[in-house]
């Protein structure tokens, strides 16, 4: 985190960006770690100041943008979502579970969430069948899996199961002002053959 | 033979007699997005997506059913249209449960792709998540309700090119749903001949060929149009 030196005054303060983990399967965020040396070049351009990757407790104020992975499933993504939004300029629905809910809202089609435990834990099960009880120590499940920008205000979508790194790059290059001269796309060849769809 | 003058977009155009508002738009090199229509069968204007403007009509009309005129005026790439077929693709992906990531024809698929050439994001619709059945009986092909954007491709393929009329519709609105012959299983329907010609035709996931996973499924989609010109035209080159 950086602290402003009073001293070193018109100097710009360096941008603030984040990366959240709701309901999702935590690909976008291995997408995001496959930007590889280029993380170093993100580093000098911007604080990471919170992200699951990151040994941050507390969503910090006054962040700039976040990349959001997963679809909004349970009580503490909704307390996360909402508090995030609360403190960010930029909200970016990042993957396909944030945009659509995907695979995390296959669950939907089941009228309650009762119903999806019972079906899972007892129907399904072929040992000690029994519905995990301990709510306090699991989230409790919303009704239904939502898409993130059902519950708040969504800035921008970045498309993929998971986005590839290439497009990422792209983003927060065009988001931190800093066009990478065409580097972006370049890696995008080399890296990932043609851009997949 | 006296061709058809209008104006598309402002441009004066010819078009043949007899042709449609979307043929004679293709004709002259000007794009409007389709879902249902496909070469070699008849058209329909179920998918709604090839909506034009034409001057006196109030009334949006579907570019695929609607004959060209002389001195007709349409337009084909208005703000409102653009925004209606954002609307429709939206409403498309809110009905079932089209989950790219995890379908067949990811990458292959033409409402994935009208998708991304319309600038369709996300969608601002509640998605309705239906409990849709999946069809495996056949012994060679399958169908996925859940992917299903009811265009009766596979409907019209079979009827008028194949002459099974194994396929049809059943229910209405949102109980809508593509049946074999009395709403049977696909694997006892008799009059199946398991020519394949409604999966070539699908545009989307939604009818397959066993065995194919997540992004294999290729549809050979221009095989009907190879069909139908080397049955009326003796033409054998595709």
């Amino acid at each position: 985190m950086s602290t402003q030196d009073p001293a070193a005054a018109p100097a710009a303060r360096r941008p603030r960006i984040a990366t959240v983990w709701l309901a999702g399967c935590s690909g976008c965020h291995m997408s995001f770690l496959d930007l590889d040396e280029w993380l170093f070049e993100l580093s000098k351009l911007a604080d990471v100041v919170y992200s699951p990757v990151a040994d941050v407790k507390e969503y910090p104020e006054n962040v700039d943008a976040v990349l959001v992975e997963g679809a909004v499933a349970n009580v503490d993504n909704l307390e996360l979502i909402r508090k995030v939004r609360a403190r960010t300029g930029a909200v970016i629905a990042f993957g396909d579970c944030a945009i659509t809910g995907n695979v995390t809202a296959l669950r939907n089609r089941f009228v309650t969430p009762e119903e999806l435990l019972r079906h899972a834990y007892v129907e399904e099960a072929d040992f000690q069948p029994q519905v995990p009880g301990d709510r306090p120590l699991v989230p409790e499940l919303l009704p239904k899996v939502l898409p993130v920008h059902q519950v708040v205000k969504v800035d921008a979508f970045l498309h993929g199961c998971p986005p590839p790194p290439h497009e990422i790059r792209s983003l927060l290059e065009t988001l931190l002002g800093t066009p990478g001269e065409g580097a972006a796309a370049k890696m995008g060849k080399e890296e990932n053959g043609e851009p997949k769809t | 033979m006296k061709v058809t003058t209008l104006k598309i977009n402002g441009q004066l155009v010819s078009a043949s007699p007899g042709a449609t508002v979307l043929e004679a738009a293709r004709e002259n090199g000007v794009e409007i997005p389709t879902l249902c229509e496909l070469e070699g069968i008849s058209n329909v204007g179920a998918c709604r997506l090839c909506l034009v403007e034409i001057a006196g009509s109030p009334r949006l009309q579907p570019a695929c059913v609607t004959e060209a005129a002389e001195e007709m005026e349409v337009q084909t790439d208005t703000e409102r249209l653009k925004r209606y077929r954002r609307m429709t693709l939206e409403l498309l992906f809110a009905e079932r449960n089209h989950v790219c990531p995890v379908c067949v024809a990811n990458g292959h698929c033409e409402l994935q792709n009208r998708a991304r050439e319309n600038g369709m994001d996300h969608v601002r619709f509640p998605y309705q998540h239906p409990d849709l059945p999946v069809d495996i009986t056949h012994d060679r092909f399958g169908v996925d309700h859940n992917r299903c954007i009811l265009c009766t491709r596979c409907v019209r393929v079979c009827d008028e090119v194949e002459g099974a009329h194994t396929w049809d519709l059943s229910g209405r609105g949102t109980q809508s749903i593509v049946i074999t012959d009395l709403n049977q299983p696909w694997g006892e329907a008799d009059t199946c001949t398991t020519c394949g010609k409604c999966v070539e035709a699908c545009p989307t996931g939604a009818i397959f060929r066993k065995g194919s996973t997540v992004c294999e499924m290729e549809h050979r989609r221009d095989r009907i149009r190879f069909i139908t010109d080397a049955r009326k035209k003796q033409e054998w080159n595709p």
